[in-house]
């Protein structure tokens, strides 16, 4: 990989990480239109690259929550099986619409997850 | 209140393949408001169901040919030092500016990302024009 590519992504990262520890959003709402945006990435490219940086991330950040204690096991099987179910819908589903209906979903969740951030007191 | 829990997952791992997300805008209030969890322990846990979701997302955009594994392991990894500093800095300045000034950066994203898009489905421009 060219050492600009590296800076490039590198910096993303540091900026999806920045932004979720400072506000407590998930990488993707910063990893996905950066992609999109800055790197020309297609929308599918950009969901699916974001995913992998999610995992890394998720994973690092859940091995020390658990070394608090903060993680319940039995919960998170409750909301994770079904979502993987999910999970497996939606990339069906994504590959079957238009990539500008991504990036308009997409673009609704961000105004959302902006009112959200904005109305918290 | 386990029936919803189940569904309100589904709904998070579909928005998770869409978007790209780990689905912990809806993992979080789910496991908040349905299953009893305070906000720390939600967070956590949330994570917990995040890991295999995007996992299993990942594959199948491999599958479908979407995948950028490399530049996806390298944001990943920079991501973590990134989380670090931003909880160091959260502790250290006054969060509620920052907070509406990245809110409103984000609105501002949202607009180019899907005004962009919304001129593109009603057939204004090129398919792959980009904003």
């Amino acid at each position: 990989m060219p050492r600009r590519r590296l800076l490039e992504l590198g910096a993303i990262g540091l900026l999806a990480g920045l932004f979720s520890g400072l506000f407590g959003v998930g990488g993707g709402v910063v990893v996905v239109p950066l992609l999109i945006l800055w790197l020309a990435y297609g929308e599918r490219e950009a969901t699916g690259t974001s995913l992998v940086a999610i995992v890394i991330t998720a994973l690092a950040a859940v091995i020390a929550q658990a070394a608090y204690g903060n993680v319940h096991v039995r919960e998170g099987i409750l909301v994770g099986v079904p979502a993987v179910g999910g999970v497996l819908l939606g990339t069906w589903l994504q590959q079957r619409v238009p990539g500008a209906v991504v990036r308009l979903l997409f673009a609704i969740f961000l105004a959302a997850t902006a009112a959200l951030l904005a109305v918290r007191g | 209140m386990i029936a919803a829990a189940i569904a309100i997952g589904v709904a998070a791992g579909v928005l998770s393949g869409l978007l790209g997300i780990g689905g912990g805008a809806l993992f979080v209030p789910a496991l908040v408001l349905l299953l009893g969890l305070g906000q720390v322990e939600a967070q956590a846990t949330s994570l917990l169901a995040i890991v295999p979701v995007a996992l299993v997302g990942a594959w199948r955009q491999g599958h479908y040919g979407n995948l950028r594994l490399g530049e996806g392991l390298v944001i990943g990894v920079l991501a973590v030092p990134g989380a670090l500093l931003g909880v160091v800095v959260v502790n250290a300045v006054p969060e509620r500016a920052i907070e509406l000034a990245f809110a409103l950066l984000l609105l501002w994203i949202a607009w180019t990302l899907g005004s962009g898009a919304w001129r593109e489905l009603r057939g204004d421009a090129a398919p792959d024009v980009r904003p």
